[in-house]
């Protein structure tokens, strides 16, 4: 009998309401998935009751009309969402025991219109990295092996349990959070399609703060389709985040299937990296004949700060970062070590409390905003961050869509860059601008690297224009017909 | 010894020149904080009043309260200061226990009030000018209780986050007389604007006195900071005290270090605070979580037409429409209740003697009992009346002072007093006529010793007033006893 | 710029984070070689630049709150996560000022 986890987000949505299986079911295969699947360790609280206490009042709405947009969907949670009464931990020893008495707008959008929390997923420590593996709960471990290889694989960070989890067919979907490509790179390792939505979209309320002017939350899911259903209900204008915008959310599922047919795809020439590997090079020449054969046009266009981008992110998100780690001093919520002295209740706290990549972070942050520091670092920063968005302002005047590599690698091996924290922060070259200046941008799987890994292809819109992405994502899924992993190695 | 003239103090070596300048903390009146929607009410249950904002836990934001907003521009405008259009929120990064974010958002370079300046009022009647720096917003800290426990302080965060107005006044006070003026014309008018309560008991209003001192002519000395000093009393002593320890320490060959200091009210004296000994590198930055804060000319301008007559302004209509000394109209308008007070019972009353009455008998009797002019017993309108029947001399001024006295006890208004105690003048000259001949004829003696002590026609006067009861019209009575006493008139 | 102990240690005193002995040598090597390479940025002409402190689009500047009290009276959910407290306080060692 073919499981129901085979079925995608929207396939089951469908089933639901033709009455195929019942919310209930759908939850327990679901379940059945997430606990056979620990090997991965995508997640760090498992939730089946919850689940299967909504997917009874989900199938009970089914029967009686007032089903809602996402009726009795199983959805997995980075832990960087705080779920009211459900362990949020950051993936951090320090917030190991916090239990949140309030739920974040995201999350509480989502189970307004009926979907069931399956468990919170895996992330690196307080969303910094690019592997999962700085996680106090451990690695999560990539569902995709290299081919005839049995190492184990990073699936990306930050949000690597949410890629990891989709890839696996567990859960119809996750939410990540993206600050310089926690949700693109991740997804470009695993296959999965992952969206940054526009800085503002999503309200960041109840959402683990790491880089304010960077954070966004985004969906990752199987499919294209699936992801624009995803977005749609966690958008929304909330009075409770004054970064969160009132532009009317638009149905994204609409854009699914329109023609791109002269409509512009830029191809920014500084995203070529010297010692790009060939692959990827061709995946993205692929992608611009997906392009042009669907009727766009393809104009080469030039963002002169793009290699500014990465130094840039690690000055600024940082510093907010130093800034917004500092209310973890053991006093009213998380880890704390009891002493006589004040200074030192916060000194062991926090060093007990915070991982090596969180204390590095605090460490820059704070220096490049310490007094004699703060105008040739974060200022300075800050004034290239403008040119950078001036930059991607003035290609968006000649074009309507900008294609590159999500990644300028396949997924790596577990401990491979661990040591090197500057090689780490070099795989999100290709991503991070994009926080920088705001924009939406998603993920979508193109091709197999010739160890059998997946890469992605990134498409970056203009400010609020998710849907253009959406209509040209569509056109690289089904152009590049994707196949997901055939053997899954990890149940038990 | 402080020269009065020019406020200089004499050391061993030389005069020394006192330079102050004050930084008031002034809590918002308002609803709700300045970033959350939690209550801002004095004195409530510990941490009944804070919200998942205030507490900073992971996740919260801040959303600014619109009205603390106006009520810094309001302020800003009642200082004759410059209004900022565009100002910005910056995050001031520290470790405290009352400080639950590890920062507080204030505003460091670009705040919403810029430069203005403030007139004080001194003792001896003159006046002067004090500038002000800049007024901005920010958050208030938590409260920690350190006497609860022996080795735990214990923290409560209700006034975590309440809005606060930082003024920040140029370095232009040279005296202890000076710094209080500047403060309790500060309250003054922010009372007046109902920006703040000016509560120093409370604590909705605490000044941190900056003090140094040198020789005059001289570059500025080595300055020193008495934090949260909260009555206008404390502030002259503090300096007082501050002032006298530096030029101490200076004539003794030390010098002054920088530091910021505590005001002990028992003792009388400033000490250093050991937790703010090191100093603190804020890394403040722009606020992230908040964009610029914007406004137009038109929002400013029409804040200003909602102001009321400040105390400057009031006070220089007092001298003019009501004709009163400037002593007086001081008096009245250093408290907006009393200005209030007062124009309520001058209505349709001499100004002059309705003045006269406030600042003698009514304070001298509310001070007796403790009391403040809001819950004085006698309405504005019927001192107003008091005064009106002795003008009109339905009354002499001394039953006026038994009328007050009822008024005082009762509340009721005076016509109805005078009348159902039978309080009215007499005015009849024949009725008085017959007593004083009445008196005349029973003291023969009196009659004869006055030939010699004319001064004793004031026993008469006496006499007549007892007979009636201290009614009879005090001028008819002179009058008569003259011509008939000492053949005048 | 490069970055010496002294300065690590201060920073380190800022943001409340002690390191032993063999991990400040660590630190300091990470801190350097990520300065180091941030660096690059004073190739950047900036002159006539302003910073981007946020980028969120709102051309109606600063949103604002009514001054309503919609917020707080929840003392047990403030502390329900509290390592320290007593009768609804939290609960620090001794601040002597």
């Amino acid at each position: 009998m073919k499981k129901l986890t085979e079925l995608c987000l929207h396939e089951a949505r469908e089933g639901l309401l033709n009455k195929d299986f019942t919310s209930k079911e759908l939850a327990l295969d679901h379940i059945e998935a997430m606990e056979s699947s620990r090997l991965l360790n995508a997640f760090i609280t498992e939730t089946p009751e919850i689940a299967i206490k909504s997917a009874e009042e989900s199938d009970s709405r089914l029967s009686n009309g007032t089903n809602r947009e996402l009726e009795g969907i199983p959805i997995g949670v980075k832990d960087m969402f705080c779920t009211k009464g459900v362990l949020t931990t950051a993936s951090s020893k320090m917030l190991s025991n916090f239990i949140p008495p309030y739920e974040s707008t995201v999350t509480e959008n989502l189970w307004n219109e009926g979907a069931l929390l399956l468990g919170k997923l895996n992330n690196d420590e307080f969303a910094m990295g690019s592997s999962n593996e700085t996680s106090f709960y451990g690695p999560v471990i990539n569902p995709w092996k290299r081919e005839n290889e049995k190492i184990d694989l990073v699936p990306g960070g930050s949000s690597g349990g949410s890629s990891a989890s989709v890839a696996a067919k567990i859960g119809l979907g996750a939410l990540g959070t993206d600050t310089g490509g926690s949700i693109r790179q991740p997804a470009s390792f695993t296959g999965t399609v992952g969206l940054k939505p526009t800085y503002g979209r999503c309200s960041r309320w109840g959402i683990i703060a790491f880089a304010s002017s960077l954070d966004q939350a985004g969906p990752i899911t199987r499919n294209v389709r699936d992801n624009s259903i995803l977005l749609k209900n966690m958008c929304s204008h909330d009075p409770k985040d004054t970064t969160s915008s009132s532009k009317e959310v638009p149905n994204f599922e609409d854009s699914i299937g329109k023609s791109v047919k002269g409509l512009k795809v830029g191809i920014p020439n500084e995203f070529f990296q010297e010692d790009m590997p060939n692959e990827i090079i061709e995946i993205w020449n692929m992608g611009k004949e997906w392009l042009k054969k669907s009727g766009a046009e393809i104009i080469d266009v030039s963002l002169p700060n793009t290699k500014y981008a990465l130094p840039c992110y690690y000055i600024i998100a940082p510093a907010e970062a130093s800034s917004n780690l500092a209310r973890y001093d053991g006093v009213r919520f998380g880890h704390s070590v009891q002493s006589s002295d004040i200074n030192d209740l916060y000194k062991l706290t926090r060093s007990e409390g915070f991982g090596d990549e969180v204390k590095r972070r605090i460490m820059i942050g704070t220096y490049v905003l310490s007094s004699g520091y703060y105008d040739a670092y974060y200022l300075k920063a800050q004034k290239v961050r403008s040119l950078i968005t001036e930059d991607y302002n003035k290609v968006f005047n000649n074009v309507d869509v900008i294609l590159t590599p999500s990644t300028p690698n396949s997924a790596f091996g577990l401990n491979e860059k661990s040591d090197d924290p500057l090689s780490m922060y070099l795989n999100d070259i290709f991503t991070v601008p994009i926080n920088l200046a705001g924009l939406p941008a998603i993920s979508v799987p193109a091709a197999r690297d010739s160890n059998g890994l997946p890469l992605g292809l990134q498409l970056i819109g203009r400010p609020f224009e998710e849907e253009t992405i959406y209509s040209f994502a569509k056109i690289l899924e089904d152009s590049a017909n994707f196949k997901n992993i055939e053997n899954q190695w990890w149940i038990k | 010894m402080v020269d009065q003239m020019n406020n200089l103090i004499k050391g061993s070596t030389g005069d020394w020149e006192l330079v102050i300048g004050i930084e008031v903390h002034a809590q918002i009146i308002s609803n709700s904080k300045l970033f959350s929607g939690s209550s801002t009410s004095f004195g409530s249950d510990h941490n009944t009043q804070v919200s998942f904002v205030d507490a900073g836990m992971p996740g919260m934001l801040p959303v600014i309260n619109s009205v603390c907003v106006e009520q810094a521009i309001k302020t800003g405008l009642g200082l004759n200061a410059k209004i900022n259009n565009f100002s910005i929120f910056d995050r001031k990064n520290y470790f405290y226990p009352d400080l639950p974010q590890g920062y507080q958002i204030s505003q460091f370079e670009q705040p919403i009030v810029g430069n203005g300046m403030i007139t004080i009022d001194l003792d001896n009647g003159d006046s002067k000018n004090v500038g002000i720096e800049r007024l901005h917003l920010e958050q208030d800290a938590g409260k920690s209780l350190h006497d609860q426990h022996p080795s735990y302080s214990f923290v409560d965060l209700n006034r975590s986050g309440v809005a606060l107005m930082e003024i920040v006044s140029m370095p232009d006070m040279r005296s202890p007389e000076e710094a209080q003026a500047y403060v309790k014309k500060l309250r003054n008018i922010m009372k007046y604007l109902q920006t703040c309560d000016g509560n120093m008991e409370e604590g909705s209003l605490r000044a941190d006195i900056n003090v140094s001192v040198r020789k005059p002519g001289d570059e500025l000395g080595t300055r020193c900071e008495i934090k949260n000093v909260n009555s206008i009393k404390f502030i002259g002593q503090a300096i007082v005290y501050e002032a006298k320890r530096q030029i101490d320490l200076i004539e003794k060959g030390n010098l002054v270090e920088q530091q910021t200091r505590l005001f002990d009210p028992k003792k009388g004296q400033t000490r250093s605070m050991r937790s703010k000994e090191e100093s603190h590198d804020y890394r403040y930055f722009p606020d992230p979580d908040l964009l610029p804060l914007t406004f137009t000319d038109e929002f400013v301008d029409e804040i200003k037409k909602t102001l009321p007559e400040l105390p400057d302004i009031r006070r220089k209509r007092f001298i003019n429409e009501y004709g009163l000394s400037p002593y007086d109209s001081n008096i009245l308008v250093s408290e907006k209740e009393t200005a209030d007070y007062f124009e309520e019972a001058a209505k349709n009353s001499n100004p002059k003697l309705v003045c006269n009455w406030v600042i003698g008998e009514l304070f001298s009797v509310l001070n007796k009992m403790n009391k403040t002019l809001e819950d004085c017993p006698i309405r504005a309108g019927d001192l107003g009346e008091l005064v009106n029947l002795i003008d009109d001399e339905t009354i002499t001024g001394r039953i006026a002072k038994d009328v007050f006295e009822i008024m005082l006890e009762t509340g009721n208004n005076p016509k109805t007093i005078v009348d159902e105690n039978n309080m009215k003048q007499v005015n009849d000259l024949s009725e008085i006529e017959s007593i004083i001949d009445k008196i005349i004829e029973n003291n023969p003696d009196q009659v004869e010793a006055l030939a010699e002590k004319p001064n004793l026609i004031g026993w008469f006067v006496g006499q007549t007033m007892k007979e009636t009861q201290g009614k009879a019209n005090p001028k008819t009575v002179n009058e008569i006893l003259s011509k008939k006493l000492l053949n005048k008139g | 710029m490069s970055v010496d102990k002294e300065n690590v240690i201060k920073i380190a005193n800022l943001s409340k984070i002690s390191f032993k002995d063999h991990e400040i040598e660590k630190i300091l090597e990470d801190l350097n070689q990520i300065i180091d390479w941030v660096d690059q940025l004073t190739e950047v002409n900036t002159d006539k630049v302003s910073p981007t402190f946020s980028s969120f689009d709102n051309d109606k500047g600063m949103k604002k709150r009514e001054d309503i009290i919609n917020d707080g009276d929840y003392r047990e959910d403030i502390t329900l996560n509290a390592p320290n407290s007593e009768e609804g306080f939290f609960l620090v060692p001794k601040v002597i000022d």
